[in-house]
């Protein structure tokens, strides 16, 4: 294609090609110190690409394709181009990906150990994984977590930071705005601004970490928090994987070791201060 | 010709000779890995792709790509065979013959053609006579419609070979349950009678084609039954099952179907792909120039060759006034043409 | 419903076919056949257990079951529900 990328995030390598510049050049400064992916050969290949010849220049359109495709997904304006290449490698995550167990889900580590933060998307994941890698966790990932059938562990899949609405002021207050991309408004999902992970995150991703501890938080109620049985975890985190399914009896093998070993709590936080108290007072109790 | 292992802008080709010569793949930069794995995902051969390199000599990262692949296919396998099982069980009481056709009978029997193959909905041949008792036992089985539009459903009932896709509830699957192997408002009428007469069982109470007649079919599918959309893995099909069952009375069998024509051509597409291929004809080419019309990016090329072929393909399968009518309700609905891009 | 198939055996699916991990009151059973998970709780186990391979018909199992569990007090007709749940998942079948 016209333009191309490539970028290797955590144990996946991308490629993107594009009818136009922009989000490739956006790619490169916010990816600047992400390396290649192994071998040269990327795992997935994403195409941002004009519906009809003369859409690159009137109205442009970004179409999303890829090795896998919904067909229903819809153009977004060549402003939002970031964000449609973003969504193309999220989808060919979700779609294809068979190696590793994804579950949708923030992970933080702190000693070798992983704390995994899932739910419904609005519980202010990102949010929480931003604000605790700035208060000694190590950010391994806002989106998926990759867990390895073969050994038990989480891969590190720290791609950039994706923070809406409100919560990118939350996280402003504390970051420099170097880190952070362009503030892309009138999004299927709001107000959108990326964050390029710290340099700890980038230099560490090839290192995966033993999972310890679940949570799963609830935005907008009274402090609370109570344990969550296995079989409860089991049925959220299926309903939480893309590829639970595709993946077979591996993903159950690594799914039934995961809920059986390891602790899990649900976190209820009125404010992110809260959470971030709750997350540390869980972790300790884990 | 275009898109050799050095140098070239790649194409379909690219897979179809790393299919036929898995070890000249050793040759390939990161660059033309690139582009095979991309060419061969968009053409859904990429699990056949990554069982034919088996045991090659390749890059640690894309014997991890193909590890995977691997595996995604066999769990396709896994999941086609109980959908034909779940079928069998529902069918069962009918006492009527199912016969499994396209990459479900190619599992079920362990053929060559069936390796790493990717295989979407269940495709059944029963009896013209029990598509009422079959429709029924799949709904009373947990099998629903998925076109609620009258249009739709009148045009599959009445020309098409087969009753409108049913999916699963539980299981998201869809079934494709057929009379015969063309369409009735095609010109060629094969005959089914013979087709499940001289089925196969391949499992307890699952039955396929004979070899002949799934060589057969193919070619009918390939040329008849389509816009030539995945045509690289129709004719691997092919290849595989020539490679294995050989050719002995399929001229025969092609000539009792009224399908001589169609079985020629696809043993010269296919050995011109993937085998010793010579000899062909000039339409041969465009029909070789359409069929492996991909770039190194996955994109399908040569738009003008695509638009011709589907419209070609409509003129096989329906008189032309049913076809304008067709094509207008289509329209109206705001879904003609081939996706491309 | 008792009546429904009387002289139907029902069998479990076969044992090679099946991962079975328990996680608290529910178990986790993977049919490996059809790839698919199910989560099921009592008497599901239970009545696939009883069924085993050789198999019983309706009335057989729902003796069976009234010795070997306390399930006495069991309604017969949810019980048969049950059964007939696990035969649609295609872990029981009936041919």
């Amino acid at each position: 294609m016209r333009h191309s990328f490539a970028v290797r995030i955590g144990p996946v390598g991308f490629r993107i090609g594009s009818d136009w510049r922009a989000p490739i050049a956006q790619l490169e400064s916010l990816y600047a110190t992400y390396p290649k992916p192994h071998d040269g050969v990327p795992d997935f290949t994403v195409r941002l690409f004009a519906a009809r010849p003369w859409r690159r220049f009137v109205r442009p359109a970004v179409m999303i394709g890829g090795d896998y495709v919904l067909p229903e997904a819809a153009p977004l304006p060549l402003a939002q181009g970031l964000l449609a290449a973003e969504m193309g490698m999220n989808l060919q995550m979700a779609l294809g990906q068979r190696r590793y167990l994804l579950l949708h889900a923030a992970v933080v580590e702190r000693n070798g150990q992983a704390l995994i933060l899932t739910g419904i998307s609005g519980a202010g994941k990102s949010t929480l994984a931003a604000l605790l890698s700035l208060r000694g966790w190590r950010l391994m990932g806002d989106e998926f977590a990759l867990l390895d059938p073969e050994t038990g562990l989480i891969h590190a899949f720290p791609r950039l930071l994706s923070l809406k609405n409100a919560s990118i002021a939350t996280v402003a207050a504390e970051l420099p705005a170097d880190r952070f991309g362009p503030l892309l408004e009138g999004t299927p999902k709001g107000s959108i601004r990326h964050v390029v992970p710290d340099a700890a995150a980038v230099a560490a991703m090839d290192q995966p970490a033993r999972p310890a501890l679940i949570l799963f938080p609830s935005f907008g109620f009274e402090a609370a928090a109570r344990d969550v049985s296995p079989s409860e975890v089991f049925v959220r985190l299926t309903q939480a994987s893309t590829n639970y399914v595709a993946i077979g009896e591996r993903g159950f093998d690594a799914l039934t070791a995961l809920v059986r070993t390891v602790p899990a709590r649900a976190i209820d936080y009125p404010d992110t201060a809260s959470a971030v108290a709750q997350v540390e007072a869980a972790w300790l109790d884990r | 010709m275009a898109g050799s292992v050095a140098g070239g802008t790649p194409d379909g080709w690219l897979l179809a000779r790393s299919l036929r010569l898995p070890e000249c793949v050793r040759a390939l930069d990161a660059g033309g890995w690139t582009a095979l794995l991309a060419i061969a995902r968009a053409e859904q051969m990429i699990g056949t792709l990554a069982w034919r390199l088996d045991g090659v000599a390749v890059p640690p990262g894309v014997a991890r790509i193909l590890a995977a692949a691997r595996a995604s296919a066999e769990q396709g396998r896994i999941v086609a065979l109980w959908e034909a099982e779940a079928a069998r069980r529902a069918l069962a009481p009918l006492g009527v013959r199912v016969v499994l056709l396209k990459g479900t009978a190619f599992v079920a029997a362990d053929l060559l053609a069936g390796q790493g193959r990717s295989i979407g909905d269940l495709d059944i041949l029963v009896p013209r006579d029990t598509l009422d008792a079959v429709e029924a036992a799949l709904i009373g089985a947990g099998w629903e419609w998925v076109k609620p539009d009258p249009y739709d459903d009148a045009y599959y009932r009445q020309w098409m070979h087969e009753l409108p896709p049913l999916i699963h509830r539980d299981r998201d699957r869809m079934i494709d349950v057929h009379h015969t192997i063309l369409p009735l408002t095609a010109r060629i009428t094969p005959d089914a009678a013979v087709l499940l007469a001289d089925a196969i069982e391949v499992a307890p109470g699952l039955w396929a084609l004979s070899p002949t007649d799934m060589i057969v079919h193919a070619a009918a599918h390939l040329f008849a039954d389509g816009d030539l959309a995945g045509g690289m893995r129709n004719l691997w099909d092919v290849h595989c099952l020539i490679d294995q069952f050989g050719t002995d009375g399929l001229a025969a069998r092609a000539a009792h179907h009224s399908l001589s024509r169609e079985v020629a051509r696809a043993l010269r597409l296919a050995a011109a792909l993937y085998g010793e291929g010579d000899g062909r004809t000039l339409l041969d080419g465009a029909y070789l120039r359409r069929i492996t019309a991909r770039d190194g990016w996955g994109r399908a090329t040569r738009p003008f060759t695509r638009q011709t072929f589907y419209v070609r393909s409509h003129g096989l399968r329906m008189p032309p006034a049913m076809l304008a009518r067709h094509l207008w309700t289509k329209w109206r609905k705001g879904g003609a043409g081939p996706a491309s891009g | 419903m008792e009546d429904a198939g009387g002289g139907t055996v029902y069998r479990m699916a076969r044992p090679e076919t099946l991962k079975i991990v328990h996680l608290d009151s529910f178990a986790a059973i993977y049919h490996r056949a059809s790839g698919i998970t199910h989560l099921v709780t009592a008497p599901a186990p239970e009545i696939l257990a009883t069924l085993g391979e050789a198999g019983l018909t309706r009335s057989a199992l729902l003796g069976r079951l009234a010795m070997d569990y306390e399930l006495g007090d069991a309604d017969e007709a949810a019980l048969l529900a049950r059964l007939d749940e696990l035969v649609a998942t295609g872990l029981v079948s009936t041919a």
